[in-house]
This record gives structure tokens, sequence and C-alpha cells, in this order.
């Protein structure tokens, strides 16, 4: 009877064993409910009839026949274009020194290049008003001067001006990469032949390097594109995302054109990444090889010195002009109508902590959450692909990454849509819960998080792992053992960026706030600088912001070296 | 390390294995439509030192995985011991591999990386330490067990990564390519130290290698693999004498292989070289279809081609020499092959030059028909 019970049994081959699949379906299943779904219902309504639900394009002809929406969309597209464009303006010359010449201050650009991106556009958008603004230092020092007025902030101009200011650095750093990828014997190569200045520009580094430049453009386009917070702070709203934003708040969740407008903003987003990727295919362009090295570096001449430190100087000002004016106006009692404050007061800065300080715990509690979730899944949903063969694997790296081409106001719009008719068991609607902000900042930071866990686990050898079974550990002893140890540097990194990011996202949080006391510090700030009086506290809010990211960026760095030196990974 | 020393002998009886016998039976393995192991049968006997010997992509690694877990056969059995582990998942076979690379923790000291098995085994604490400390004592490596993987040199690593798998005592030692990570100096005393290690053990051993030397050098028995295939089992002196086919022959050493056609019956046989001359066959050899002569450097000696031409000679010509002190090697030209032959060398004897014509006077013991 044993034996034969034994042999009934089905026989083991290799580890197939139900946990990952388990693991596999849970994960499946947290990505349904709260990203395809929801992603998927703002469609289904953009192209339903109200009530009946029958297929109809009435929605997307209310949308072209309504001038408003005509002009917004033709808004965004111009304000991104430029914004790509002035971004290239300001990352071309960087680029082009840092890699091409043995500059000193290449070192500063490397560095200073990185701080835009520690503050979102929309956290500096109100202070560079100030700076920049029709009647700000900068308008009234020309005007003393030379008597004249340069409308930096004038309505699209100041979008466009904030955003490139806060985005060029994609740009400096894809196309950085891209240069540094092109090993010395292409050129050396071209100029053996005959070819020498502009034509071997033309010919060999340029093309070399285009596919960095599109990546990074099509990023910027992408980030202006979707985004809602800034030209909501600078009260522009003829552009997508505040229309579908307003449409929502203020006719109601019923309304289709936000959904319509919705599924445009997915639309351009898929369009730019498949350029992006279309840049990309079939042209692994890194030629460097072993003991290489990037193109050839020269020495400058004294006259290109100083025009190279003119130009980056000039860079680095407006880079820093976000930081500088968002300090000065925390600080500031009054300051209108002048170049400088009036006078300096730190009463903002009591005021938010005394008063306010709800928004930072908050800030603090989502964005660690939204960190937790998004390594726990990054690591899994990595360990899945690369370790096991479980059928279908691979759809759960494309759905979490897949929300990179949905924004946060769609996801917002599709929180508000999907879970509308959802009740506690208190009649409070889901909606109504603080879970629901974390689990959107959670699922917009994954693919992030997720690349990050992806990278750690592919340097570790698989070996290291068939070692640790062959002693005698099972797969999750393995995991714990063996595998999470040594992603810990890769998934801390994961986590404090997930975290950094989640902490300053402002579109989502917008749809889901429900009551100002369940508000994370990027909507405090918003609301703050809705009145005159607000903008000496939110800019108090911004500087913590920037503050509580950049610590983290840097911890994040120094997590990474120690991680690579106690485990010697380093080379 | 001194395997010579006291410490080190009571470290060995420490680690206590006994040796079991390995047998291979039928063994399928393929990736799709790739057959990578074809009805591989093999018995290893207990405490032996055995070796596959094989090009790269010949499938000695796969069968190596096989036996630890980390390929599964189409079919076929493996047994250790008399009993079928084919069922048993890596972690639950209790046989020690050693990576190529070594595979050592980069997280953990070195004393951490060789308690993990022990602890996966829940054993005593105190247990654990002795064994750890043994270990560590039988390769030489007890002043370095706080170290980090990354502090050590390659050999220490591989003494390391070696100590790791013998701690958890396995009833076999597989090895990777053990020696393939280390500079040429190191490989030489290294695989006399494994040699060493494994005899004081007794621990049935199985050595990866494309090195035939190495394999010789140290394994008790060979089994040469080549296309997924077993071409031939035997002691190292086995497969150089005797091989069974052109590609152990070929693979094991240097040899020449000439082609030409089998005429006669019985007694009256022999193998004529197109225009070359012809070798009488003697009558107890053994010549498959096709066969081709193949014959070692030294398995022939050269004559002035004005001597008689013989029933055991092949004519040629000189068209290399390579003067190596105790022996000449010469290139000679037969019928558009070149064969080799090595010449020992003795005072007063004249050298050949290029362009000379010659006989070639095969040994005829010595002398090989194979397919």
């Amino acid at each position: 009877m044993t034996v034969a019970l034994s042999e009934a049994l089905p026989r083991r081959r290799g580890l197939g064993s139900p946990g990952p699949a388990v693991v596999a379906i849970l994960i499946a299943v947290f990505l349904a409910l709260f990203l395809i779904i929801p992603t998927a219902s703002v469609v289904y309504v953009a192209f339903t009839e109200r009530g009946t639900g029958a297929f109809t394009l009435v929605n997307i002809q209310d949308f072209f026949a309504n001038d408003l929406f005509m002009r917004s969309l033709w808004n965004s597209f111009y304000v991104s274009t430029l914004t790509v464009v002035l971004a290239s303006v300001f990352a071309l010359p960087l680029a082009y020194i840092t890699t091409r010449f043995d500059f000193r201050g290449s070192a500063i650009i490397q560095t200073l290049g990185f701080l835009p991106l520690i503050m979102p556009p929309f956290v500096g958008a109100v202070a560079m008003q100030l700076l920049f603004g029709r009647n700000g230092s900068i308008n009234l020092l020309l005007y003393d001067w030379f008597g004249l007025r340069v409308p930096f902030m004038e309505g699209l101009n100041g979008v466009i001006f904030v955003q490139a200011i806060h985005y060029f650095p994609f740009i400096l750093i894809n196309l950085s990469a891209a240069l540094r990828n092109i090993d010395r014997s292409m050129e050396e190569a071209a100029q053996n032949l005959g070819s020498s200045g502009i034509r071997l520009f033309r010919r060999i580094v340029f093309p070399l390097a285009m596919p960095g430049y599109i990546a990074g453009a099509s990023l910027v386009f992408v980030k202006v594109f979707d985004d809602l917070a800034t030209p909501l702070l600078l009260n522009v709203k003829d552009m997508l995302a505040p229309q579908a934003y307003l449409r929502v708040t203020s006719i109601g969740i019923t309304d289709p054109m936000g959904y319509v407008i919705a599924v445009i903003l997915i639309v351009v987003s898929v369009a730019a990444m498949w350029i992006s990727a279309l840049a990309f295919r079939g042209r692994d362009y890194a030629t460097t090889q072993r003991g290489g090295g990037g193109l050839a570096r020269r020495r400058m001449r004294p006259l290109e010195k100083l025009l190279a430190y003119a130009v980056v100087l000039v860079i680095l000002a407006l880079v820093l002009a976000p930081h500088v004016a968002l300090t000065l106006l925390s600080f500031a009692t009054i300051w209108s109508f002048s170049p400088l404050p009036d006078a300096f007061t730190t009463a903002h800065y009591e005021r938010v902590f005394s008063d306010s300080f709800l928004y930072i715990k908050n800030t603090l509690l989502y964005a660690s959450l939204a960190g937790v979730i998004d390594v726990v899944l990054g690591t899994a949903i990595a360990y899945l692909v690369l370790r096991t063969k479980l059928v279908g694997r691979q759809w759960l790296d494309w759905a979490a990454t897949a929300a990179l081409a949905v924004p946060g106001v769609v996801l917002g719009i599709g929180y508000l849509r999907t879970f509308y008719g959802v009740q506690l068991p208190n009649g409070a609607p889901l909606t109504s819960l603080w879970l629901v902000i974390v689990l959107a900042l959670a699922i917009r930071r994954l693919p992030y998080a997720l690349r990050a866990c992806f990278a750690a686990l592919q340097q570790i050898s698989i070996a290291l792992e068939e070692a640790a079974q062959n002693v005698g550990a099972t797969p999750t002893r393995t995991v714990r053992r063996v595998v999470v140890p040594l992603m810990m540097g890769g998934i801390l990194a994961g986590f404090v960026t997930s975290f950094a990011t989640a902490a300053v996202e402002l579109s989502a949080a917008l749809m889901l706030v429900q009551t100002n006391s369940d508000a994370p510090l990027a909507y405090g700030l918003y609301v703050f600088m809705q009145s005159a009086a607000g903008r000496g506290p939110g800019a108090a809010l911004g500087v913590i912001a920037v503050l509580l990211v950049a610590a983290c960026t840097v911890l994040s760095q120094i997590i990474i070296a120690r991680s690579q030196k106690n485990t010697g990974m380093s080379q | 390390m001194n395997m010579q020393s006291g410490p080190a002998d009571t470290a060995a009886e420490a680690i206590q294995v006994a040796p079991v016998d390995v047998r291979v039976e039928g063994v399928h393995v393929s990736y799709g439509e790739h057959h990578v192991l074809k009805d591989i049968n093999l018995t290893i006997e207990p405490g032996e030192f055995f070796a596959f010997l094989g090009p790269s992509g010949c499938g000695k690694t796969t069968l190596l995985r096989l036996i630890a877990g980390f390929n599964t056969a189409r079919s076929g059995r493996v047994l250790i011991n008399g009993s079928d582990i084919g069922d048993l998942p890596p972690w639950k076979r209790n046989v020690g591999l050693v990576f190529q690379n070594y595979a050592l923790w980069p997280h953990m000291t070195v004393r951490a990386n060789l308690a993990f098995g022990l602890e996966e085994r829940r054993l005593p604490r105190a247990e654990i330490n002795r064994r750890v400390d043994a270990a560590l004592a039988l390769v030489g490596l007890s002043h370095l067990a706080d170290r980090r993987p990354s502090q050590l040199s390659g050999g220490q690593q591989q003494r390391v990564a070696l100590a790791r798998t013998i701690v958890i005592e396995p009833k076999v030692l597989l090895l990777d390519e053990p020696l393939s990570n280390l500079d040429a100096k190191m490989r030489v005393q290294v695989r006399r130290e494994l040699r060493d290690l494994q005899q004081r053990l007794g621990l049935t051993t199985i050595f990866v290698t494309h090195d035939q030397e190495e394999a010789n050098a140290v394994c008790d028995r060979i089994a040469v693999m080549n296309d997924g295939v077993i071409q031939q089992v035997g002691t190292p002196m086995e497969l150089y004498e005797r091989p069974a086919n052109l590609f152990v022959a070929t693979f094991l050493g240097t040899a020449n292989v000439l082609k030409g056609k089998v005429t006669g019956e019985g007694a009256d046989r022999t193998f004529n070289i197109a225009g070359r001359g012809q070798i009488v066959i003697p009558p107890e050899a053994v010549v498959p279809a096709d066969a081709q002569l193949v014959f070692r450097p030294q398995a022939a000696s050269l004559g002035p081609a004005s001597t008689e031409p013989s029933a055991g000679s092949i004519g040629g010509s000189i068209i290399r020499r390579e003067f190596l002190g105790s022996f000449t090697r010469y290139g000679i030209e037969v019928g558009g092959t070149e064969i080799i032959i090595d010449e020992v060398f003795q005072n007063g004897v004249h050298l050949y030059e290029l362009g000379d014509r010659v006989q070639v006077r095969l040994t005829e013991k010595a002398t090989l028909w194979l397919a």
C-alpha cells in the first residue's frame, strides 16, 4: 500500500514547489487591482456611453470640438517641445565640455547638474516667479539698468522655463553617458581615415551619441506633458493635465472629458517611450572596450576656457535659482517689488513646525510605506523573473513597468473611478482612506525600485545560490541567507529612491487627498501657495522637502558605496 | 599549505567521510532539441579520484551538475551508494560541488562561509565550530578565518571553496574545473594538494577538466567525453596506450594519423597508404571499418630513403625540424599529410636536413588502427 502510494506521487523535477507561484499570483492580483483595473477603467469610460456602457467615439469628438481642450492640447505639446529645446540648450554645452575637454569645472558640473533633480519643478515654481517674474528681482534690476523687462515667467513661458531648469539633467546624464561610451578608437579610426573637425563630429560622434540624446529628450517630454503641479502652481490652466484635474474636481467624477484627456496623456507617454525604445533598437552603441576610455580629451586654450567658465556659470546660476529663491522666500517677511526681501524671519518655519507638522508626518509615513511596498514587490518580481521558470513571469515585469506610462493624474482619476462605489464597513468610501494615497505612490514609483532590484539581483552570480543549495540550503533559505543579503545594497537604494520621489509627488495626491489631515507635504505646499500670505510657510515646507530628498539621495549613495565595498563587488 | 603537518592530520580525522560508489545508468539530457548527454553509463568506485575529460561543450559539466542536482535528466538514473538520488533536490543530496569560480558568498567571512552548510543542518554551535576549525586546518587557512573572500588571493579562495564543501562531509566531492582560475605555477601545486587531501579523506571525487595533463596527473581513472558521449573510460596509461578511437588518440597527447586502405584477408592483411608504402597488419590486430593508421611521435624511427623499402615503413620527406634538446621533432610530409616523429638526441648522430627523403619505420607493437 505504501509502495503504491509513493509511486503514485508525481516525480519531483528540479526546484518545482508551489511557493513562487503563490507569490506571483499575489503580485499579479495587487497589480491588477491598483494599476491595471484603474487604468483600464479610465480608458473604458472615455470610449463608452454614459449609463449604457456602449462603445462610442462621441466623447472623443466632443473633446476635439471644444476650443479650450484644443488649445490645451496644443499648449501641452508646445510647452513640452520648447522645454526639450531649452533643456537641450542647457545640457548640450555642459555635456560637450565635460566629455571633450580636460576641464577643471567638469566635476562641479557633474555634481551640480544633478541638483535640480532633488527638487520637483512645482516646489520652486512660485519662488521662481519672485525671482524671474514680471516684478521679480531680475526684471527689476534689468529695468533699472537697461529699461527692459524679459517675460521669463509670462504664461506658458514660466512653465517652459521652470521645467527646463529642472529637467535638463535627464538630457545631460543620458547624453554624457552616450558620449562617454564612445570608444576613443572610433574617433581615432575616423581620423586615421582622414576625417576631422566638424565632419568627424557630424559623421561619427553625433550619430553614436544620438540614442542617448533621444532617450533623455523623450523622458523630458513625457515628464512635462504629464506634469499637473507646475502649471497649476503657476496658474496656467489651459494645458491638458490641469484640465483633466479641473474637470474631475469641479464637474465631477462622471464627466467623460477628464477621462478622454487621461487617455491622451497615456497615448503620448507611450508614444514618447516607444520613440525612445526605437532609438535604441538594434543600436547597442556602447563601444568602449576594456582599457579604452571615452573620446580623447584635450586641454582648452585660455579663451576657450574663459568661454567655458562663462557658460557653466550662467547655467549653474540658473540651476541654483529655484533653490536660492525658495530659501529666500522661506525666510522672507515681505518680498514684493524689490530685488531682495525686506527683512528675514524664521516665523514661517515655526509656523510650519507647529501648525503643519502633520504634513511632514504624513509624508514620512506615506513615503516609507510606499518605499517598503516597492522594494518588497521589486525584489519578489526580480527573483521570479530572473530565477524561476514560472510561466508568464515576464508579464509581472511588464505590468509593473507599464506604470511608467500612467501619469499621476490618470492613476488618481482611475482610483476615484474604480473605488468610487466601494465602501468601508462604516459606510465611508474606500478612497477616503489615506492608504489609497500610499498605494498610488507605490505604484507610481514601482518601476524605478524594480529596476534597482533587477540590477542588484543580476549582479549576483547564480553559482552563489547553487553553492548554498549544494551545501544544504532550501530555495527559501537561500533567498533569505544569500540572495537578500547580497541584494541589500540595491534594495536599500531602491527604497531610498522610492521614498525620496514619493515624498514630493503631487499629481496623484492632488486627486486622492480627501481631508486636510491626511494630506502629505506636497499637498500642503500647494495649498499654502494658493494665497500670498501662505507663500512663506509654503516655501518653508518646500525647503524641508528639498532637504529631505537631498538627505535621502546622499544616503542612498553612501549605502550603495558601502554595500559594494562590504561585498567586495566594487570592481 | 603544508599537508604533512600534525594538526592537519588530526583535522582529517575530524572530518568523517565514507567512501561510496557512484553509478550513472543510461542518462540522457537534452535542452530542447539539443542533446547534451547521450546514454551515459559509468561506475565510479568508492574512494576513487575520477575525471570527466573533454573539450568545452562535450557535456562534462552538465554531467557533473546532473549529479549535484542542478540539471535534470530526460531519462536514466544516478545512484550514490546504491540509492537513486534523482528525486532529491540539490539541498538534500549531500554531494559537495566546488564551483569553477568558487562562488564564495562575498557578504560572509571565511568562517561564516564554512559554517553555512552546517547551520542549515541545524547542528549544535559547538559541533559547527569544531568542524569548521578542522576544515580550515585541513586546507591550512586557520589564520584567515575572519577575512572576507575579497581579501583573499585566488589560491586561498579556492581552498576556502574546497573547505566549505568538505566541511559538510559530503558523500561525493565534485570539482568543476577547480584549477582553471589559477596561474600555471599554482595549478601544479594545488592539484598535488587536492590529490593528497583526497587520498587522506578517502573521499570519492569527480574532477571535471579539459586539460589532459591535469587529469593524467591526479586521477585514478578518466572518462573521455566528446559530443555528449563517453568515448572511453580507463586509467591515464590505458587511454594513452590503447585509445579506443581516433578522438581519444588525438585528444590525449600527440598522435599521427594516416589515411589508407586495408586490403587482403586474415593473416595477409595490409594497410596501404596512397602511394607511400604499405604496412603489414599483425594477424591478432583488430581493425575497424574505415580504420586509419595511428602512432605516437616516439613510436617510429627514421632511416635514410636509400635503405631497402620494407613492409613496415613509409616514405616521406622532411619539411620541418625543431631541435628541442633531449630530442628532435621532425615534421615529415607523407602523401599530403604531415606526420611528427621525435628522435632522441644522441651524441655524434647527425640530424636530417629539410628536404631529405626518409623512411619512417613503425614500431609494430605501438601501431594502432582506429576509426
